[in-house]
C-alpha cells in the first residue's frame, strides 16, 4: 500500500458539560491547530464524523463546513460513524496517488440528551429496541460475560489521565466512560508531502471487521471483529509499546487486549482513555492522534490504535502506527 | 483515480409509498440479492460492504448499519455507513468505487435506502428548532425560491416545468421499479395539481418512496458479467452560509461536473455523453443543472427541455429511468441514478434503453444545494 502519516494531531479541552458552544465552534480551533501544526491550508480530501442524534436534528455536519470555511468547494465526504472510520476512508482515498493530504474531524456533544437512552436506537428496531436495554444494560450484559478486573483498569486509566491536560477532571476513578463535549481532528499525509516532513507516524496497518448484530449471535467476552481487524493491521508483527483503545466501559479492556494480543508490556490507555473523556464520534479518532502523538514524541516506537461502533464492540477498527514507512 | 473498477451488478427494489411487507433490513436485502445475481455472485464473494441513507431521523434508526449488517452479509468484513445528505446514494458508490481503485478491495457491495413510510420526511426536514427557527417546510420550501431566482435571470416560460415532470413521468411508464407510474399524465394533469411552493405544483414534486437500491463493484481482475466501467468519480461540497454562493448555480456543481469530465476526458457533455441520469425532484432543477453542468449556456437550460433535447427520444435523454420525480427513497434516490447510468451502459435498461448508449453521467446533489457527487460510466474500458 502506498505510505501514509499522520502529520498533525489536535483534540479540545473537553467538557462534562455543555459550554454553549455550537458544534461549527466545537471544531474550529482543532481545524486551525491541525493546520499549523502541518503547515496545510488546504486538503486534497476531507472526511468527517459525527451523529445525528446526538443534536437531534439532521444534518449534524453541513454546518461544520461553515467552520472549515470550504471555499472554493472541497472534496469531502462524511461517516455518520465515528471519525476514526472516517480517516479509514481518508486513508483510501489517498491510496488512489492522486491527492497527498487529508483532513480528518470528528466532533460531539453527548451533553445534549440522555446518551444511554439516544444509543439504544442503534438496536434493531423491531426486535431489540423495543426491549428497552439502554447503553449501560447491553454493555452490562456484556461485562457480566467477561471476567475483568474492572476497578484496576478504572484506577489506571484515572491515574493516566491525571497528566492528561484534554481529559476531564473526574474526582475519582470511574468504569463507564463519562458524558463528554469536544471535537478533534486529524492531518494524513502520502508522497512529497512526506518527504518534507520529518515528525510523521506512518500508518503501517490500518482494519476494521464488523460482527453479527445481534449479542445472541456473538460470544460477549471475545470479539471477533477485533481480532479479524487486528490481524489484517498486522498488530502481532512487532512488539506493542502503547495501545490506545476505545474503552467506554472498563471491561472492554479486557476483551480488546486478548482480541488484539497484547502482551503485559503494552502501556494500555497513558492517555486516561475514554474512561476519562469520550466526546463521541470523535473518541475513536483521538485513539489514532493519541497513538501517534506517542510516536511522534518518541516515547513509542511502535504503536496500535482501536476504534468501536455498535452495541457490544461490534464493529472494530484497529491501526498500527510506528515511526518507519 | 487508481485502479480500475467497473459496476458489474445492480438491484432494485420496487420503488412505492409503503412497504409495510418488508422490515428495513428485508427492503435491503432484497436489492442486494437482486444485485448479487445479476454479479452471478453471492455474500460469500464479496470484500466489504459499503451503505448509504439521508438522515438517521427518517427511520428513527441511528447508524443503521450496525442492524443491517446481518442482513447484508457483512460480518466478518469491513462495513462503512456514509452520509452526505441527498448526494448520499452518489457518495455512497464513490466511497465503494474508492475501495477498488485504491487497491483496498476486489468486490464491494454498495447498498443505500430509504423508508420513509417509517416517519415523515417532510418534518424531519424542517431543520433545526430549537436551534435555529426555521421559515420553510421541507426541501420545496428551501429551493423554490432558488427556482424563482432561476426563472428571472433565465427568464424561462412558467411552463417548463410542467414540462419536464411530464416528461420524466412517460419515461417512468417505461420502468417497472418505477413508484409514480401515472397513465395519461399530460400538462393539464400537472397544472391541475395544487401549488405546494410557488412555483412547485405537486406533481412538479418528488413522491415520498420505500426503496433501496444496491450495486455490485468489482476490480478489473474480478469482473464478472458485462461491467459497466467508471471512468471517473467526484464529490464537491461547499458552505450553506457563504455569502455570494450562488444557490442557483452553486460551484461545488460547476467544479465536481469539470473534474469528473476531466478524468472521462468529456469535453462537451452534451455531445460526448449519450445519457445523463441527474438528480431532479422538482422539475425546475432539470434546466437549472443542465446550465450548471455545462450542457448549455446561461440561461439557455430551459430551451434544451422545451425544444425535447433531454427526452428519450431527444439527442441528450435526461432520466430515461423517469428520475427522482417518479422514485424518491431520499437516501437511494442518488445512487439509483449512478446504478441507472450503469445500466445504461450495459445495454440492461429495459424499455427506458437508450439505443447504443456508450457513455452516461449519474449526479447526485444534496444539502443546500451544496454536496454534488458525481460519476461517468462507459461500455468500454477507459
Amino acid at each position: 500500500m502506498r505510505p501514509v502519516a499522520v502529520a498533525a494531531f489536535a483534540q479540545t479541552t473537553h467538557t462534562g458539560h455543555d459550554t454553549g458552544l455550537s458544534e461549527p465552534e466545537l471544531i474550529l480551533p482543532v481545524i486551525r491547530a491541525v493546520r499549523e501544526q502541518s503547515g496545510l491550508t488546504e486538503f486534497g480530501f476531507t472526511c468527517s464524523g459525527s451523529c445525528d442524534y446526538l443534536a437531534g436534528a439532521p444534518f449534524s455536519f453541513v454546518s461544520a463546513l461553515d467552520a472549515l470555511g470550504a471555499w472554493p468547494p472541497i472534496q469531502e465526504s462524511h461517516v455518520e460513524m465515528d471519525a476514526a472510520f472516517a480517516l479509514y476512508e481518508a486513508w483510501v482515498r489517498l491510496q488512489h496517488g492522486d491527492v497527498d493530504s487529508a483532513l480528518v474531524y470528528g466532533f460531539g456533544k453527548s451533553s445534549m440528551g440522555d446518551l444511554r437512552e439516544i444509543m439504544t436506537l442503534q438496536l434493531d428496531p423491531y426486535y431489540l429496541a423495543p426491549l428497552g436495554l439502554d447503553q449501560l444494560s447491553y454493555a452490562g450484559l456484556q461485562g457480566c460475560a467477561v471476567s475483568s478486573t474492572t476497578a484496576d483498569i478504572a484506577r489506571r486509566s484515572w491515574e493516566s489521565a491525571q497528566t492528561n491536560p484534554y481529559a476531564l477532571k473526574l474526582p475519582e476513578p470511574v468504569e463507564t466512560a463519562p458524558i463528554t463535549d469536544g471535537a478533534a481532528a486529524i492531518v494524513l499525509v502520502a508522497g512529497d508531502l512526506l518527504r518534507e516532513r520529518t515528525n510523521l507516524a506512518y500508518i503501517n496497518g490500518i482494519a476494521h471487521r464488523i460482527d453479527p448484530h445481534y449479542p445472541g449471535m456473538r460470544d460477549l467476552a471475545r470479539s471477533a471483529s477485533a481480532a479479524a481487524a487486528a490481524t489484517a493491521a498486522g498488530v502481532g508483527e512487532g512488539p506493542v509499546d502503547v495501545a490506545e483503545l476505545h474503552v467506554q466501559f472498563a471491561h472492554e479492556e479486557t476483551i480488546l487486549a486478548e482480541a488484539l494480543g497484547l502482551s503485559v508490556d503494552t502501556v494500555i490507555n497513558p492517555s486516561g482513555g475514554p474512561l476519562a473523556a469520550n466526546p463521541v464520534m470523535a473518541t475513536g479518532l483521538i485513539r489514532i492522534g493519541e497513538a501517534a502523538a506517542r510516536v511522534m514524541d518518541g516515547t513509542a516506537t511502535r504503536a496500535v490504535a482501536h476504534a468501536t461502533s455498535g452495541p457490544c464492540l461490534q464493529h472494530n477498527l484497529v491501526a498500527v502506527l510506528s515511526r518507519e514507512s | 483515480m487508481g485502479n480500475r473498477c467497473a459496476v458489474i451488478g445492480v438491484g432494485q427494489t420496487h420503488y412505492t409509498t409503503r412497504r409495510r411487507d418488508v422490515s428495513m433490513a428485508g427492503l435491503v436485502r432484497e436489492a442486494a440479492l437482486r444485485a448479487l445475481e445479476d454479479a452471478g455472485l453471492t455474500f460469500a464473494d464479496i470484500d466489504a460492504v459499503v451503505v448509504g441513507k439521508a438522515p438517521d431521523l427518517f427511520e428513527g434508526v441511528m447508524m443503521p448499519e450496525a442492524y443491517l449488517a446481518d442482513a447484508l452479509g457483512a460480518a466478518g468484513k469491513p462495513m462503512t455507513r456514509v452520509h452526505t445528505a441527498g448526494s448520499v446514494g452518489g457518495s455512497t458508490a464513490l466511497v465503494g468505487a474508492s475501495l477498488i481503485q485504491g487497491g483496498v478491495h476486489d468486490r464491494v457491495l454498495v447498498v443505500a435506502y430509504e423508508k420513509q413510510s417509517e416517519s415523515n420526511a417532510t418534518w424531519a426536514l424542517t431543520t433545526h428548532l430549537p436551534f435555529t427557527s426555521s421559515l420553510v417546510v421541507g426541501a420545496g420550501g428551501y429551493f423554490a425560491p432558488h427556482i424563482r431566482e432561476y426563472m428571472r435571470r433565465s427568464g424561462a416560460p412558467g411552463h417548463i416545468g410542467t414540462l419536464v415532470a411530464v416528461k420524466d413521468r412517460l419515461n417512468a411508464l417505461k420502468n417497472p421499479y418505477a413508484h409514480l407510474r401515472i397513465p395519461g399524465i399530460d400538462r393539464a394533469m400537472v397544472e391541475s395539481t395544487p401549488m405546494l411552493w410557488e412555483p412547485i405544483r405537486y406533481l412538479e414534486t418528488c413522491p415520498s418512496s420505500d426503496g433501496a437500491c444496491a450495486i455490485v463493484l468489482s476490480s478489473e481482475r474480478a469482473v464478472t458479467g458485462t461491467p459497466a466501467w467508471v471512468h471517473g468519480g467526484a464529490m464537491r461540497s461547499e458552505p450553506i452560509f457563504r455569502a455570494g454562493r450562488d444557490t442557483v448555480s452553486p460551484q461545488a456543481g460547476t467544479d465536481c461536473a469539470a473534474d469528473v469530465y476531466r478524468q472521462a476526458g468529456v469535453t462537451d457533455p452534451r455531445r460526448d455523453l449519450d445519457v445523463a441520469e441527474v438528480y431532479v425532484p422538482f422539475s425546475w432543477y432539470e434546466p437549472m443543472w443542465l446550465e450548471n453542468l455545462g450542457f448549455c449556456g446561461v440561461n439557455e437550460g430551459w430551451k434544451l427541455t422545451e425544444a425535447g433535447a433531454t427526452a428519450l427520444d431527444g439527442d441528450i435523454p435526461w432520466n430515461a429511468s423517469g428520475g427522482v420525480l417518479s422514485s424518491n427513497p431520499i437516501g437511494a434516490s442518488g445512487l439509483i441514478r449512478f446504478a441507472e447510468a450503469a445500466l445504461q451502459v450495459r445495454g440492461m435498461a429495459g424499455d427506458h434503453q437508450v439505443e447504443g448508449a456508450g457513455k452516461a453521467l449519474g449526479h447526485a446533489y444534496g444539502g443546500g444545494a451544496q454536496f454534488f457527487a458525481m460519476w461517468i460510466v462507459g461500455a468500454e474500458k477507459p
